[in-house]
């Protein structure tokens, strides 16, 4: 039987891949139009190389980051490639989680993708999802909540996150050079982090 | 000799743009494109950029220049994955013009700095004075 972080990355792979065409789309009001295109064939071929058995959590994201790295292109490569690859040093040796270990992961990978992208919060990126998830994720377990509730506050509060990018002006990225014309969008990476977020809560909660 | 990577995310515009330089810096061997991924689909692999770079290296450093937003970002990966100790600068310049810039001035056997500072200086030129 496949091992759990397989599967959840196969739930993840699966709803980008399902998404593809919808990703592109908004990637094509704002943007080069292959978000979803690059994202679906970088989590293809992450599905057909991942060794299925492997509980070794660090290593199977840390191979997922670096099959997103040389796989998708765009980028959403090196943002994305990153995140799994910090994902999965934060994880080394791990088979198993704690509701903890998911703040040092989103910890890391907020640094990454930021330290990459040289972006932060308000310029219309993935990180208008993923630093409002992490926010809302860390009050909810440091407020007592269980588990299972603190992950829906991190969906809602990515969910918030993309509407939000319908309303600013893109300043990183392709996006950049529309100026005014990027408002009224929604931004596509922040979008396909949302799903990656409402794919490990929907995972984490049925197992 | 100062090593030269033209990264793009097309496998054209880097072959193009090498095909331009190599008319002016035919004496730099160490020049390598790295456009396009492995399926000829458009975008930057910061694998293939890291194997450009070892190729280009002569052991006096290598400039990269690079095309749009995450042509930089695979690039910078690309170099944090180096194993070797290799001297890796990215020229802050437009990736035509900087290539030339920087492949005409590399013919002269000057450094990696004065490489880069060459190709940053078509930043600044103009074309119509």
């Amino acid at each position: 039987m496949a091992s759990k972080i397989y599967q959840c990355i196969e739930t993840i792979g699966n709803r980008i891949i399902e998404q593809k065409e919808f990703l592109t789309e908004l990637d094509r009001e704002i943007g080069d139009a292959d978000h979803g295109i690059n994202m679906a064939r970088g989590f293809t071929e992450v599905l057909a190389v991942l060794p299925k058995d492997s509980d070794n959590i660090g290593e199977v994201l840390k191979k997922t980051g670096m099959t997103l790295l040389s796989k998708v292109g765009g980028a959403s490569g090196p943002l994305y490639g990153t995140a799994y690859m910090q994902a999965g040093k934060v994880l080394a040796g791990k088979t198993s989680l704690s509701p903890e270990d998911g703040k040092a992961v989103f910890e890391a990978v907020i640094a990454g993708i930021q330290k990459r992208g040289k972006a932060v919060k308000g310029e219309k990126t993935m990180l208008d999802a993923i630093i409002p998830a992490y926010e809302a994720y860390t009050a909810a377990l440091d407020g007592g909540a269980p588990a299972g509730d603190a992950l829906d506050a991190m969906c809602k509060a990515a969910e918030e996150g993309v509407e939000f990018t319908k309303t600013i002006i893109a300043t990183k990225g392709r996006a950049s050079y529309l100026g005014d014309r990027s408002i009224g969008h929604q931004d596509p990476g922040a979008t396909s982090a949302t799903y990656t977020l409402e794919c490990i809560r929907d995972f984490v909660k049925s197992i | 000799m100062v090593g030269i990577v033209i990264v793009s995310h097309s496998a054209k515009v880097a072959e193009g743009i090498y095909d331009l330089v190599m008319q002016m810096a035919s004496e730099n061997d160490h020049i390598i494109p790295a456009g396009g991924l492995e399926d000829g689909s458009i975008g930057t692999d910061a694998f293939k950029i890291q194997e450009a770079i070892e190729s280009a290296d002569t052991g006096d450093g290598v400039a990269v220049l690079a095309d749009l937003g995450s042509g930089i970002m695979s690039a910078e990966m690309a170099i944090e994955m180096l194993d070797e100790d290799i001297v890796v600068r990215i020229a802050d310049a437009p990736i035509l013009e900087g290539a030339v810039s920087a492949a005409v001035t590399s013919t002269s056997g000057a450094s990696l700095d004065e490489v880069i500072e060459a190709a940053e200086e078509a930043r600044t030129a103009s074309k119509l004075s």
